[in-house]
């Protein structure tokens, strides 16, 4: 199932001599296969290319128990492509610089084992497909910050005690702890079809950023109002809670039911809702 | 917000690098969906067989106009013209259908599973242009609080009626307390329904989840937890009710028709 614009080795333009460090490191993977019988081999399908094109090449290597696709997208950029590009930087989950697509759903590279993949064929690492490819695994996220500008700040209602500090129960700031855990690898942002498949990048601000909306707006010391943007320009009728964010979302983000559900409710209170906005109308909108 | 430059062509339909069965998912969604659908517009057609004894079938409640002695208001009145299709059932079946119909949940599983919007995660799309639920028609999808209202309104209906079934009529016309089959069959119906409704999202913001500061308001607060519960399993909800309300009907009219015997417990 390869995508019209790639090719499968062996026949890479994009990295010239591809072909001759993948048949060299082929026939080492072999040579070494004769020797010691417990090494195993994997071949990675790797995306090639940058903004003008590019499609997948084949590399082959041993691989051993325990190793992420990170390890093997390193081990071939050590011995096969020095010239593989991929962002990495805490190979712990938690920077959320090595997005990619494995196997055709959007992972951490880190975060994923090689013993959770069939080995048996060739394993896809592909770039994020929601946003502008730079070099082979590394895309230009930087549309996330932009957006991300577009949020209202957090507004937080006048200190409570004399010395500039605020009392908040643990209760209320319960909800929004969760979405305190994202790390921005933008793998939400990558899988919805909104930005993905209709690349409606201009009118809706994307799952990460309606986390985002909904800390500062659920937040209990917030005092701003988000919710006409929420419906105009965040554009949050376009999402049509088919959850593929949620199943991403390596922090294990609710996103959809607690962040977005939650706030087209919101939006619902203020635009859909007749008798809600008589109730808003008589006790005030911030509660 | 700034536009993006060159970004890869979206793939054709089904197009994926997806290696998994992404397809098996939404095919169950629309198979058991569709035959559900299939059943309760045949069931609600059928003006017959939906009752026995001291029992009513989930799809015939409330029986405001009917030829049963369940029916609220005596039979069907003269000022329904005679050329409209008529069953108790299609008179009340549209507002728990499309409390179902207008729920998040079935939603997001109906977009994929009917519309391929998308056929599956990171999977193709079939169509180029997109609304979401931003334009008519699915924006309508926002009246779903409403359908909620009766919803509640309707587990009180089903509630009454697994009382009513709890009440037997002997040869000589006398009452007697019993439980048959059928009392389990709408009793977990009318259970699992509630544990549905109870886990919407509209209900979950309703009683506590629009308030910031939910601590002052400790009634709420208790309302929202109990809410989140049985929203986090609402997708098994969703689909425990759907079965049990379609085994429902069918249990009642496979009793009234004489193919399935109820057997008295009590
Ligand atoms: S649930 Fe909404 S935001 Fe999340 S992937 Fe689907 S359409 Fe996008
Ligand atoms: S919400 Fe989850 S998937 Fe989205 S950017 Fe944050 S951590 Fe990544
Ligand atoms: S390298 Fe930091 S999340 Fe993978
Ligand atoms: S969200 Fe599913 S019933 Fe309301």
């Amino acid at each position: 199932m390869s995508a019209p614009e790639t090719r499968t080795a062996p026949a890479p333009t994009a990295g010239g001599g591809m072909a001759a460090v993948e048949a060299g490191a082929r026939a080492a993977a072999k040579s070494d296969r004769a020797t010691s019988s417990a090494a195993k081999t994997a071949t990675f399908r790797v995306w090639r290319g940058d903004a003008a094109g590019g499609g997948l090449v084949d590399f082959t290597l041993q691989v051993s128990d325990g190793m992420v696709v990170l390890d093997a997208i390193h081990q071939i950029q050590a011995e096969q492509a020095n010239d593989l590009a991929v962002r990495w930087n805490c190979k712990a989950g938690k920077c959320g610089s090595c997005s990619a697509e494995i196997n055709g759903m959007p992972r951490l590279m880190c975060m994923t084992r090689l013993g959770e993949l069939d080995l048996s064929q060739p394993v896809t690492v592909e770039p994020m497909r929601a946003f502008p490819r730079i070099r082979d695994l590394v895309t230009d996220v930087s549309w996330n910050f932009a957006a991300k500008k577009s949020l209202k700040p957090f507004k937080p209602r006048a200190p409570d005690a004399p010395d500039g500090t605020w009392r908040m129960d643990q209760r209320d700031v319960d909800r929004v702890q969760e979405f305190r855990k994202c790390i921005e690898c933008f793998l939400c942002q990558d899988v919805c079809h909104v930005l993905r498949d209709h690349h409606k990048h201009d009118e809706f601000v994307g799952p990460r950023l309606l986390v985002q909306a909904a800390m500062l707006e659920m937040h209990p010391l917030d005092t701003e109002d988000r919710v006409d943007d929420l419906r105009r320009a965040h554009g949050i009728g376009y999402c049509n809670i088919t959850k593929c964010c949620t199943k991403v979302c390596p922090e294990g983000i609710t996103i959809t039911d607690n962040a977005i559900i939650p706030l087209k409710e919101r939006v619902v209170d203020r635009h859909f809702d007749p008798l809600a906005k008589l109730v808003q109308l008589v006790r005030g909108r911030k509660r | 917000m700034q536009s993006l430059p060159v970004l890869a062509p979206p793939r054709r339909f089904g197009q994926t690098s997806r290696r998994d069965a992404w397809w098996v998912q939404p095919a169950i969604t629309f198979l058991i969906l569709g035959s559900f659908v299939g059943y309760a517009t045949w069931a609600a057609f059928q003006d017959a067989h939906y009752t026995y004894g001291p029992y009513l079938s989930p799809f015939y409640s409330p029986e405001l106009w009917g030829s049963s002695p369940h029916a609220w208001f005596g039979a069907k009145p003269g000022w329904i013209p005679g050329w409209l299709p008529f069953s108790p059932a299609l008179l009340i079946l549209p507002f728990p259908g499309l409390f179902r119909f207008t729920c998040y949940y079935y939603r997001g599983a109906y977009y994929k599973g009917f519309w391929a919007d998308p056929p599956s995660c990171a999977v193709g799309e079939p169509r180029k242009s997109y609304w979401g639920e931003r334009r008519f028609p699915l924006i309508l999808q926002n009246v779903h609080r409403y359908f909620l209202y009766f919803a509640l309104l309707f587990l009180l209906i089903l509630a009454s009626d697994v009382w009513k079934a709890l009440w037997f009529t002997d040869a000589a016309g006398a009452r007697h307390f019993g439980i048959g089959v059928g009392t389990l069959v709408l009793a977990a119906n009318t259970v699992l329904l509630s544990g549905y409704t109870f886990g919407c999202h509209s209900l979950r913001h309703l009683v506590g989840g629009r308030i910031d500061q939910v601590s002052k308001h400790p009634v709420q607060h208790a309302c929202y937890r109990t809410c989140s519960k049985f929203n986090r399993g609402h997708m098994r909800w969703a689909w425990a009710s759907l079965f049990m309300v379609a085994f429902a009907d069918l249990y009642v009219r496979m009793c009234s028709m004489g193919v399935w015997t109820d057997w008295r417990i009590l």
